[in-house]
C-alpha cells in the first residue's frame, strides 16, 4: 500500500486519495483554439518504467490535489507537494 | 506408519482431555496438541487422498508447508474447508472430516483413477479440449465433471454466522516469527525503548525451538527471553497470527485467528482480526522449510520430512513409527536421528554423502542410530503405509550406482537441505539470491533499509548464529530510529552438540534415480497436486522451460499449499534435465498471501448494509413514516413513490404524476449536488467550466447550464443562482456532484491558479423541496413570508429569500417537471421543520409529496434530459443542446467538441417514440427501421422509458441515428435480452407543452 506525505495532513494509506494521472502534461491556454494542443492535453501520455510526476488527489482528507514522484517500477514515492504550488 | 503417544515428553497437557473426532472417530487429544499430533497419536495413517490419483496420504510435516492433511474443519456454517491439520489447534468440540474422497479416506472409490492415470498426463485438458473438441457439445457435457474433480474441499453456501475485526496499526519495528532470532530482535529493540509488534503464526512463542527436547538447556533459554518481552509494555506479542503480506511503503497484512482454536467464537469477539500495520522497520526471522527428497511412492503415509518427526516427538509427545529410516544429504538430520533414538525408536540413518563427519558419526553411533553412507532411499514400500524402505548407493547427482535393499520400516524420513521463508521479503523486493553453500534461495539483502531478515530465512545456521543474526538486525533498525540498545545482558545462548544447521558439506541431491535415471514408481514432485518427476520430463520435452510455464502447465505449486515443499524441486529438476544453474533457471514469484487467508476477514464489517456508506436526506424518516417505498440512487436513498391502499408502483406514480399537473406536489431533492462557488473571479470560473455564458447573470438571478467533460462529451447539466456579487450557488445532478467538484479543484489548482475561487461542498448542509402543480405559487404565497413571489415579481429563473415556519429559506423558481414550480432551499437542520410546516399549509391545495418514478415520468414527457441520456458518450448537439453552447467564449471542452467524429450528422441524436400499444419499452431496447433486415445493433436504443399521464400513452425518449430528420418515421423497438418487439413512431421529445406555457405561468 502506497503511502502518501500529503503536505497539509500529514503520511496517510493511499485509500484517502484518488489517483489523478500524468502531472507533466500542461493545459493549453483557454484560449488556445487549435485541437491539437487539446488532443494532446486529453490524450497523449508517456507510460515511463522509474520516476514519474503525477496528481494525487486527496479526496478523502484535505481535498488538496497534489504532485508527487512515483516509480512506476518499485511504488517508491518522492516528495510530495501542493500542485498549486508548483511553480 | 503407526503413530503413538509415548509415555513422557511433550508440550502437552497430558490432564486435559479433548473431544476432537476425525471422520466421526474420536481422537487421543490433549491441549497442546494440533489436529496432526493428535491424528498421528491415534493411528491415523490415511488422512487425505491425493488430488489426482486419489492415493492414500498421510501426515507429511508439522507446520504451514504440510500439502497433504488438508480437511474439513467444523459443520454446517461453519464448515471450513483445506484447514491444514498440521496447524490446527486442537479444542474441545473439534470436528473434522476429511476431503477429496468418497465414501472415505480409508475406502476411496475415486482410486480407480490411478488405474486410468496414463491418460491423466500433464496438460490432458488442454490437449483434448483444445482443439477438435474446443466449445463443443462434447466439451459442454464433460465440463461439469471436470469442474467438479477440480479443486479441493467443500465450500460453504450459507452465510458465515462469524464476525471479522479489522485493525490498523502503527509501530517502529515488526518482528515477523518468534524463533530464536525473531525473539532476540524483538528483545533487544524493546528493551531499547522501540514500539514493537512480535508476530508469531503459532500458538506458542519458539519456532524451532519447541521441537527441542522438553526442559532442556534451549527451554532454559526460551522461558528467560520470554520472561523479558513480558516485563515490556511496549512489545505487543501477537500469537496464532500470520504475516501473509508485505506491501509498499513497509505496510504488513496480518491475520490474526482469534478464535479459530474455540468452537465458536465468545464473548462477542471476532472469529479472526485483519490487522494492517504501518511500520518503520522490519525484521523478518520467518524461519526455514524442510526440502523432501523424491523417490518412488514417496506420498505413501509414513513419508514424512525429518524434521517434523523430532517435532511430533519432543512437542507432541508422539513417535509417529517404531522404526524410523531417515533419509538425508545435510547435517541437520543427525540431531532428528539421534533424538528418536532417545525417544525409544529404532533408527538407520541413510546419508546420501559418502561420509559422515566423525564427530556426528561418533555421536550417532553412541544413540544407537545406524549410518549407512552413500546410500539413499529409491523407493517406499507399502500399499496403504510404509512398510519398508528400498535402499540404493547412489552417486552425486542420485543416480543407482547398485542394487537395491530393501530395509523394513514404519516411516521414512526425508531431508534434501532446507528453504529459507522468502516470501514476504520476495513480495516485496522480488527474486531471492541463490546461495551455493547452504544450496537455498535467500534474500537479497542490499539496499534495503527498512527490511532486514534474520535468522535461518537468512541461512544461518547455528543457535548461536541465529540468536546473534537476531540482535544484530534488531541494532542495526535502532540505529534508523535513533535509538540506543539497552546494556542489559540476553540470557545465555545455550550450546547443543548436534546444533548443526544444514548447509555445512550439503550433498546436494533432488531426486532418487535408477542407473537409466527413471524413477522407481510414481515419485511424487508436488504431493499436493499430484505432479511427478516425470511430469516435469514431460513439460521439459514439450518446451515449457520458463519456470513460470512449467508451474502453469503441470500445475507444480498451485495448490492451497503454493509449492512451499516442492517448488524447489521442480525448479531442480528443471535445471537438471537443461544443463542450467538452478538461478540460471530461475524461481517463481511469491506473492501475497503466504498462507491462504479467510476472504471474510478481509472484508470485515464491510458487508451487507456497511458495503458502502448510505446516504440520507434530513427528511428521510418522514418518507419512512409517511409509507414511502425507497430507492437507491447512488449512495443515496430516496423516496420511489408514496403507495396509497394496494397501489404497486405503477399505480403510485401515475397517480403522483397526475396530481402534480393537476394540483401541486412536493418532492425531496435534496439529493443534487451543491457547491459553494465563491470569489472575486467565481463569474469567471462558472464561463469556463459552463457552456453558457454568466457575466450577465445578475444577483437574485439563477442560471440552467451544461458542462462539458475535457473530451467534449457532455458532462453535468444544473442550476447555478448568484446569492451575492461573488458568491454562487451551484447545483449538479445528485450522480454528478463529487465528479464536479473534483474537476473544478483540479482545475482551480492546477491550471487556473489565477482564478481567485473557492469551491466548496455544501450538499450536506443544505436540503431542497420542489414544490410544482398550478398550485405551488398559491401554496408558497401562503407559507412564506417575507418575500413577494408573484408572476411579475419572480419570473422564471429567479430567487427570493424569505421565511417558512419562521425557518430564514430561498426560494428559487425553476422547472423540472414542466409545471409552475420552485425549489425551497433550507438548511439541513431545519429541513424536517419546513418541510412538514409546507406539508400542513398544502392540506388547503391538496398538496401531494411525489417520488422519484413520477419526477422520471415528468421530465420525459418534458424531454428534459437526465442520467440514462447523459451518460457519458453524448454530445450537446446528440442531446440538442447545443443551442446553450456560447460561440463567444471559449470553455472547458470547447475546441475538442469540434471533432469530427464528434460532430458527424449521422450520429444518434435525441427524439421521442410514441409507443403502439399497451406495452412500453423497456430501457436499452434497440431500434430498427421498419424497411431494413434486423441487424446488429441497430440505429439507436432507448434511454428513458414511462407511461405517460398526461398524454394516455407510452412514451420513451430513444438516441437514433440522425433522429431530427426522421420525425415522423415508424420503428421497431426490439429487446433481444426479454424478447419484445415493439412498434413506435419518431416525434419531438418535447411530449408535453413544448410552448412551455405552464412553467411560464
Amino acid at each position: 500500500m502506497i503511502r502518501i506525505n500529503c503536505p497539509v495532513c500529514g503520511s496517510r494509506d493511499e485509500n484517502e486519495f484518488t489517483y489523478g494521472g500524468d502531472a507533466n502534461v500542461v493545459r493549453p491556454a483557454m484560449d488556445e483554439a487549435e485541437t491539437g494542443p487539446w488532443l494532446d492535453y486529453v490524450f497523449m501520455r508517456d507510460n515511463p518504467r522509474g520516476p514519474h510526476r503525477e496528481y494525487w488527489h486527496h479526496v478523502m482528507g484535505c481535498r488538496q490535489w497534489l504532485m508527487l514522484e512515483r516509480d512506476t517500477l518499485t511504488h517508491e514515492i518522492g516528495d510530495c507537494i501542493l500542485a498549486r504550488g508548483v511553480a | 506408519m503407526s503413530g503413538f503417544r509415548l509415555s513422557t515428553g511433550g508440550r502437552i497437557d497430558r490432564n486435559t482431555l479433548l473431544n476432537v473426532r476425525f471422520d466421526g472417530r474420536r481422537l487421543k487429544a490433549h491441549a497442546g496438541d494440533t489436529l496432526a499430533s493428535a491424528l498421528m497419536a491415534s493411528g491415523e495413517n490415511i488422512v487425505a487422498r491425493g488430488f489426482k490419483y486419489h492415493r492414500a496420504r498421510g501426515i507429511y510435516s508439522a507446520g504451514a508447508e504440510e500439502p497433504n492433511a488438508y480437511v474439513h474443519l467444523r459443520n454446517e456454517s461453519r464448515l471450513e474447508p483445506n484447514a491444514r491439520a498440521t496447524t490446527v489447534e486442537a479444542f474441545d468440540g473439534l470436528i473434522s472430516t476429511s476431503q477429496n474422497s468418497w465414501p472415505d479416506v480409508r475406502l476411496d472409490v475415486g482410486a480407480v483413477t490411478g488405474y486410468i492415470s496414463p491418460f491423466l498426463s500433464v496438460g490432458f485438458y488442454y490437449k483434448t479440449f483444445i482443439g477438435p473438441f474446443s466449445g463443443t457439445r462434447f466439451w459442454m457435457f464433460c465440463e461439469g465433471f471436470i469442474r467438479k474433480a477440480a479443486g479441493m474441499g467443500r465450500g460453504m453456501k450459507v452465510d458465515d454466522p462469524d464476525s471479522y475485526d479489522k485493525v490498523n496499526a502503527f509501530c517502529d519495528l515488526l518482528v515477523v516469527g518468534a524463533g530464536a532470532a525473531g525473539l532476540s530482535a524483538a528483545l533487544t529493540a524493546g528493551r531499547a525503548g522501540a514500539d514493537v509488534i512480535l508476530v508469531e503464526q503459532d500458538f506458542e512463542l519458539g519456532g524451532s525451538l519447541l521441537s527441542q527436547p522438553q526442559r532442556g538447556e534451549t527451554d532454559d533459554w526460551l522461558e528467560k527471553v520470554k520472561a523479558g518481552l513480558k516485563d515490556l509494555p511496549n512489545v505487543r506479542i501477537l500469537t496464532r497470527t500470520t504475516a501473509f503480506g508485505a506491501y509498499d511503503e513497509d505496510v504488513y497484512g496480518l491475520i490474526e485467528h482469534v478464535s479459530d482454536h474455540l468452537q465458536s467464537p465468545q464473548n462477542h469477539q471476532p472469529r479472526q482480526r485483519f490487522w494492517l500495520v504501518r511500520t518503520k522497520q522490519a525484521v523478518l526471522a520467518t524461519g526455514a522449510i524442510e526440502r523432501p527428497l523424491v523417490f518412488g511412492n514417496n506420498d505413501l503415509p509414513g513419508v514424512m520430512l525429518a524434521a517434523s518427526i523430532q517435532t511430533y516427538a519432543n512437542r507432541f509427545g508422539v513417535l509417529a513409527g517404531q522404526r524410523i529410516v531417515v533419509s538425508t544429504n545435510n547435517n541437520s538430520s543427525c540431531q532428528v536421528a539421534v533424538q528418536l533414538a532417545q525417544a525409544g525408536a529404532d533408527v538407520t540413518l541413510v546419508d546420501a554423502r559418502p561420509h559422515v563427519c566423525e564427530v556426528l558419526a561418533e555421536t550417532l553411533a553412541k544413540a544407537g542410530v545406524a549410518v549407512l553412507s552413500g546410500k539413499a532411499v529409491i523407493c517406499a514400500k507399502g500399499r496403504r503405509k510404509v512398510v519398508a524402505a528400498m535402499i540404493v548407493p547412489i552417486d552425486s547427482c542420485g543416480k543407482a550406482t547398485g542394487l537395491a535393499k530393501r530395509l523394513d520400516c514404519d516411516v521414512i524420513g526425508v531431508s534434501g537441505g532446507w528453504s529459507p521463508v522468502v516470501h514476504l521479503w520476495s513480495q516485496r523486493f522480488g527474486k531471492p539470491r541463490f546461495d551455493e553453500a547452504s544450496a537455498s534461495f535467500v534474500p537479497d539483502i542490499r539496499g534495503r533499509e527498512t527490511v532486514q531478515c534474520a535468522g535461518r530465512m537468512v541461512a544461518a545456521q547455528s543457535l548461536e548464529d541465529r540468536i546473534n543474526s537476531g540482535k544484530s538486525t534488531a541494532k542495526s533498525t535502532l540505529k534508523a530510529l535513533e535509538l540506543k540498545p539497552s546494556r542489559k545482558l540476553h540470557p545465555k545462548t545455550p550450546d547443543t552438540v548436534l546444533d548443526t544447521g544444514w548447509a555445512k558439506d550439503i550433498g546436494t541431491i533432488w531426486a532418487i534415480r535408477d542407473a537409466n535415471d527413471k524413477t522407481m514408481g510414481k515419485a511424487f514432485v508436488d504431493i499436493q497436486h499430484d505432479v511427478k518427476v516425470t511430469d516435469i520430463d514431460q513439460a521439459y520435452r514439450e518446451g515449457y522451460v520458463s519456470v513460470e510455464h512449467l508451474k502453469r502447465y503441470t500445475t507444480a505449486g498451485m495448490a492451497p499449499d503454493q509449492g512451499k515443499t516442492s517448488n524447489i524441486i521442480a525448479l531442480a529438476r528443471m535445471a537438471e534435465l537443461s544443463g542450467k544453474t538452478i538461478p540460471k533457471t530461475g524461481t517463481t514469484t511469491f506473492r501475497p498471501p503466504y498462507t491462504p487467508v479467510a476472504i471474510g476477514a478481509l472484508v470485515g464489517h464491510v458487508h451487507g448494509h456497511h458495503f458502502a456508506a448510505t446516504r440520507y436526506s434530513p427528511v428521510h424518516d418522514w418518507h419512512v413514516e409517511n409509507g414511502a417505498v425507497m430507492t437507491e440512487a447512488g449512495a443515496w436513498m430516496r423516496p420511489w413513490h408514496y403507495p396509497e391502499g394496494e397501489e404497486v408502483l405503477r399505480d403510485a406514480y401515475i397517480r403522483e404524476a397526475t396530481h402534480v399537473r393537476a394540483h401541486v406536489g412536493i418532492i425531496d431533492v435534496s439529493t443534487l449536488g451543491k457547491i459553494a462557488v465563491q470569489g472575486p473571479d467565481a463569474a469567471e470560473f462558472l464561463n469556463r467550466i459552463y457552456v453558457n455564458g454568466w457575466k450577465t447573470l445578475q444577483v437574485g438571478q439563477l442560471r440552467y447550464g451544461v458542462m462539458l467533460r475535457e473530451d467534449g462529451f457532455v458532462m453535468d447539466d444544473g442550476a447555478t443562482a448568484r446569492l451575492g456579487d461573488f458568491d454562487y450557488f451551484m447545483s449538479t445532478t445528485t450522480a454528478n456532484a463529487a465528479k464536479v467538484l473534483a474537476m473544478s479543484e483540479h482545475l482551480l489548482q492546477t491550471a487556473w491558479r489565477d482564478l481567485k475561487v473557492h469551491v466548496t461542498s455544501i450538499t450536506d448542509q443544505w436540503a431542497a423541496f420542489a414544490i410544482a402543480g398550478p398550485k405551488a405559487r398559491d401554496l408558497l404565497q401562503l407559507a412564506l413570508s417575507g418575500a413577494e413571489i408573484s408572476g411579475e415579481q419572480m419570473p422564471n429563473n429567479h430567487f427570493v429569500t424569505g421565511e417558512i415556519a419562521d425557518t430564514e429559506v430561498r426560494l428559487h423558481r425553476m422547472s423540472y417537471s414542466g409545471e409552475l414550480a420552485y425549489e425551497v432551499y433550507v438548511p439541513s437542520g431545519f429541513a424536517r421543520h419546513v418541510w412538514t410546516a409546507l406539508i400542513k399549509a398544502g392540506e388547503a391545495f391538496d398538496l401531494r409529496p411525489y417520488g422519484t418514478e413520477a419526477m422520471g415520468a415528468l421530465r420525459i414527457e418534458k424531454g428534459h434530459v437526465a442520467g440514462p441520456e447523459i451518460e457519458g458518450r453524448t454530445t450537446l448537439k446528440d442531446l440538442g443542446l447545443e443551442g446553450f453552447a456560447s460561440s463567444k467564449k471559449p470553455f472547458v471542452g470547447s475546441v475538442l467538441k469540434g471533432r469530427p467524429v464528434l460532430a458527424d450528422p449521422a450520429r444518434e441524436t435525441l427524439v421521442g417514440l410514441m409507443i403502439t400499444g399497451e406495452q412500453g419499452a423497456l430501457p436499452g431496447s434497440l431500434i430498427y427501421s421498419t424497411n431494413r433486415p434486423m441487424q446488429g445493433h441497430g440505429e439507436g436504443w432507448v434511454s428513458s422509458t414511462t407511461w405517460s399521464p398526461a398524454l394516455g400513452k407510452n412514451i420513451a425518449l430513444a438516441l437514433v441515428r440522425k433522429g431530427k430528420f426522421r420525425m415522423g418515421e415508424d420503428v421497431q423497438v426490439v429487446n433481444h435480452l426479454e424478447n419484445q418487439s415493439l412498434t413506435a413512431q419518431i416525434v419531438s421529445p418535447h411530449f408535453f407543452d413544448p410552448e412551455g406555457a405552464r412553467q411560464n405561468a
